[in-house]
């Protein structure tokens, strides 16, 4: 077996909040700011904060929904075993 | 519609304040439904609690129907209202006591005893 399959691969976790990020910012281009923490550093409990003017007039619920529907592939696959979501608007 | 999301629906609908957690108010096994948990109990509101570890399908099923893809969910009589961190965030401004009383009325500290319901 070659070394590389494991080398490359495995001890990978690599930076584990950095697809989420990438997730986030794919569906919030426009976001004035935008944090993912990895609270314990396993790569599957995370705050994120996300702020922008799309949430204005939005309630907290539709708010939320709207980075769980930019997270829907690490929520339905497990990778998200606890998301905390803080949402602001611009104004 | 299953029967189970028939029984779901039917507490989200008839109960003043529904609260689907990871275990009971006994025994909660999630610090997010802890957190709800504690916002709604400082709230004073009547929670009527369903564990969703009972059994996978209720999560699932939950999910199906409110739309909302994590636990814990917090309905007031019907609606959604959020999971930890919308119920937490409304506790701390006051809105939550706000809804509370709008959607229960103004006495609803009065009735405020906390249940355990089944859904399977």
């Amino acid at each position: 077996m070659g070394s590389s399959l494991w080398g490359d691969g495995y001890h990978a976790p690599m930076a584990a909040s950095e697809p989420l990020e990438t997730l986030l910012r794919r569906a919030f281009p426009d976001a004035t700011e935008l944090v993912v923490i990895d609270r314990t550093g396993g790569g599957d409990h995370f705050q994120v904060v996300v702020t922008d003017a799309r949430f204005d007039g939005l309630s907290l619920v539709d708010q939320h929904r709207l980075v769980y529907d930019a997270l829907d592939g690490p929520l339905q696959d497990g990778t998200i075993h606890e998301l905390r979501i803080k949402t602001k608007g611009a104004a | 519609m299953s029967e189970l999301q028939d029984r779901i629906k039917t507490v989200v609908e008839n109960e003043p304040v529904a609260l689907f957690m990871k275990g009971t108010p006994q025994f909660i096994m999630c610090g997010n439904s802890d957190r709800a948990l504690r916002a709604l109990r400082d709230a004073g509101a009547p929670v009527t609690a369903v564990d969703v570890l009972v059994d996978p399908a209720i999560r699932q099923e939950l999910s199906e129907l409110s739309g909302w893809p994590t636990i814990p969910q917090v309905f007031i009589k019907g609606e959604l209202v959020g999971g930890a961190d919308i119920v937490e965030e409304l506790a701390e401004t006051g809105e939550l006591e706000e809804r509370l009383s709008s959607a229960l009325g103004p006495e609803y500290r009065e009735q405020a005893e906390e249940r355990v319901v089944s859904v399977v």
